[in-house]
């Protein structure tokens, strides 16, 4: 039962995928709608990211310096420590799971409210792909401006621990710079940009499928917008689990 | 011309269309009564391929609907305009906007083209100057008529409309008829109206199809409606007895003229 409905929803998210995945009728409107996306995604969602990434920096810090207490580990690790985590799990991972809930359920909603009140029927017959023209420009946009997003959550961690280290006196300036610069593994950076990529996907196509596909009213939308956000924040916990395993 | 050939539709276990097989004709006003509930609605979906048959098929000019290849589906498409019941206008973009989707998303016009075009099709629908509104900021009746403009915009060869006259007053509803059969005639298109206006039957139906269970109970034009004993038709149309008395005056008064 469970896998029947499981298999069910691949299916049709594989097809509605391949629907998305192809030629534009008018590039020009892909492209406009595509800005439009990204104004929103990015510009929309910097304050927020900006502001987890920061206080996230700063608790990684403040708590590592508390474990770290009297031991023998050199304080300029803080650094260290909360550069990887960052770059490694906290930017990519946290940031989209806060755009799953931002981004995602707004996807959810606005395509949930076209298909209730017929306006994607009216496209179907004006010969629009609608798949694609409502879910490629988003999709475009997010596998852009995700990432940067991710980075920019990734430079404000490090900063975040920073302030909360080095203005409270737990750790010097020069040990914390000391710290970001050691041991460093440009490799983890190629990790951080295959999760954002990959977790920009998840949630556009799958908040796009859950809006695509309502049914009924209100509450139904209701309904989709949050399994948007609750299957997007499990396939990227998902997700990142896998890439971990495969990519280290 | 459409045809449709034993179409058949279910909803689970509910049969809402049981067998129609009937003909729409070009330049004509094909209207479609019958009870609400009695899947007129269903039926014109199915015509324009957003609901897919059960059982038979549809056919364009010959053409079987529901065998085409996407590519052939997307030109038949670029033919067809639709009026929704509940208008379908795409609320976060203005009149003007709506209007001009259909021509920025298939048609190499310059922006003056589309902008004569447009102003064009809003004129025929006796709208002119409401370009920069939102579709919320005008009257119901006015969505109507841009939803019209919309449909027209691309010169349809086909013209599908659910209940284009419901909830407007009859003044207004008689004036969106003739629109849509002044069209019809100008530019020789296949109309199909769902209605349950009998002021459009008896106005502007030049074929009328009454349905009833799921099936074609009757079919002919205004002037067949009339004269016509089939008591289907009759329960149907007059079914106030208001009406009932008019028609029997009416024919009384034929029948001593002859
Ligand atoms: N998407 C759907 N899923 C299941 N049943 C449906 C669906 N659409 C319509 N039906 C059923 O089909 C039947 C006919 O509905 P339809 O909307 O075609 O009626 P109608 O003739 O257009 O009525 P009205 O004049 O009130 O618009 C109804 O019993 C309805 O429950
Ligand atoms: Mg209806």
């Amino acid at each position: 039962m469970l896998i029947d409905t499981m298999l069910y929803h691949i299916g049709r998210y594989s097809l509605m995928l391949k629907s998305v995945i192809s030629k534009p009728e008018r590039f020009s409107m892909y492209y406009k709608e595509t800005l439009r996306q990204m104004d929103g995604i990015g510009v929309g969602s910097a304050f927020i990211v900006v502001l987890i990434s920061l206080f996230i920096g700063a608790v990684t810090a403040v708590q590592f310096a508390y474990q770290l207490g009297d031991s023998f580990v050199p304080t300029y690790y803080i650094g260290y420590i909360v550069r990887d985590i960052a770059i490694i799990e906290m930017a990519p991972t946290i940031t989209c799971l806060v755009l799953a809930g931002k981004v995602g359920s707004n996807i959810a909603a606005e395509i949930g409210g076209m298909r209730q009140k017929e306006h994607i029927d009216a496209m179907e017959i004006m010969g629009v792909n609608t798949a694609s023209y409502l879910i490629m420009p988003k999709l475009v946009a997010a596998i852009v401006v995700i990432p940067m997003l991710v980075a920019l959550a990734a430079f404000v961690s490090i900063c975040g621990g920073y302030l909360a280290t080095v203005l409270t006196g737990a750790v010097s300036h020069s040990e914390y710079i000391l710290g970001i610069r050691s041991f460093f593994i440009p490799n983890n950076v190629t990790i951080m940009f295959v999760k954002a990529l990959v977790f920009a996907f998840i949630l556009t196509t799958v908040s796009a499928y859950q809006g695509y596909h309502v049914k009924g009213g209100s509450i139904e939308l209701g309904e989709a917008s949050t399994n948007a956000v609750v299957v997007s924040d499990v396939l990227i916990l998902v997700f990142d689990y896998l890439l971990a395993v495969l990519l280290t | 011309m459409i045809r449709t050939e034993n179409l058949v539709k279910t909803f689970g276990d509910n049969e809402v269309l049981k067998g129609i097989t009937t003909e729409f004709h070009a330049g004509k006003n094909n209207l479609i009564i019958g009870r609400s509930g009695a899947g007129k609605t269903v039926l014109l979906k199915l015509l324009v391929g957003l609901f897919k048959p059960t059982e038979g098929t549809v056919y364009y000019n010959d053409v079987d609907y529901f065998s085409l290849n996407p590519r052939q589906l997307r030109e038949i498409r670029m033919q067809v305009g639709m009026l929704f019941q509940g208008n379908a206008l795409f609320d976060s973009m203005t009149v003007e906007e709506n209007i001009r989707f259909p021509l920025d998303m298939f048609t190499k016009m310059t922006q003056k083209e589309k902008q004569d075009r447009v102003n064009y099709c809003l004129e025929r629908v006796n709208l002119e100057g409401v370009n920069p509104r939102y579709p919320s900021e005008v009257s119901g009746g006015m969505q109507k008529r841009v939803g019209i403009a919309r449909a027209i915009v691309l010169e349809p060869k086909y013209l599908f409309c659910d209940e284009p006259n419901s909830g407007l007053d009859p003044e207004t509803a008689i004036v969106i008829d003739e629109l849509i059969a002044d069209i019809t005639k100008e530019q020789n298109i296949t109309t199909v109206i769902n209605t349950h206006d009998m002021n459009s039957v008896m106005g502007i139906g030049d074929k009328i199809i009454l349905m009833k269970n799921g099936h074609v109970v009757w079919d002919g034009d205004k002037n067949e409606v009339m004269e016509s004993d089939s008591e289907v038709l009759q329960h149907f149309i007059f079914a106030s007895p208001f009406l009932k008395r008019l028609r029997e005056d009416a024919l009384t008064l034929r029948h001593q003229g002859d």
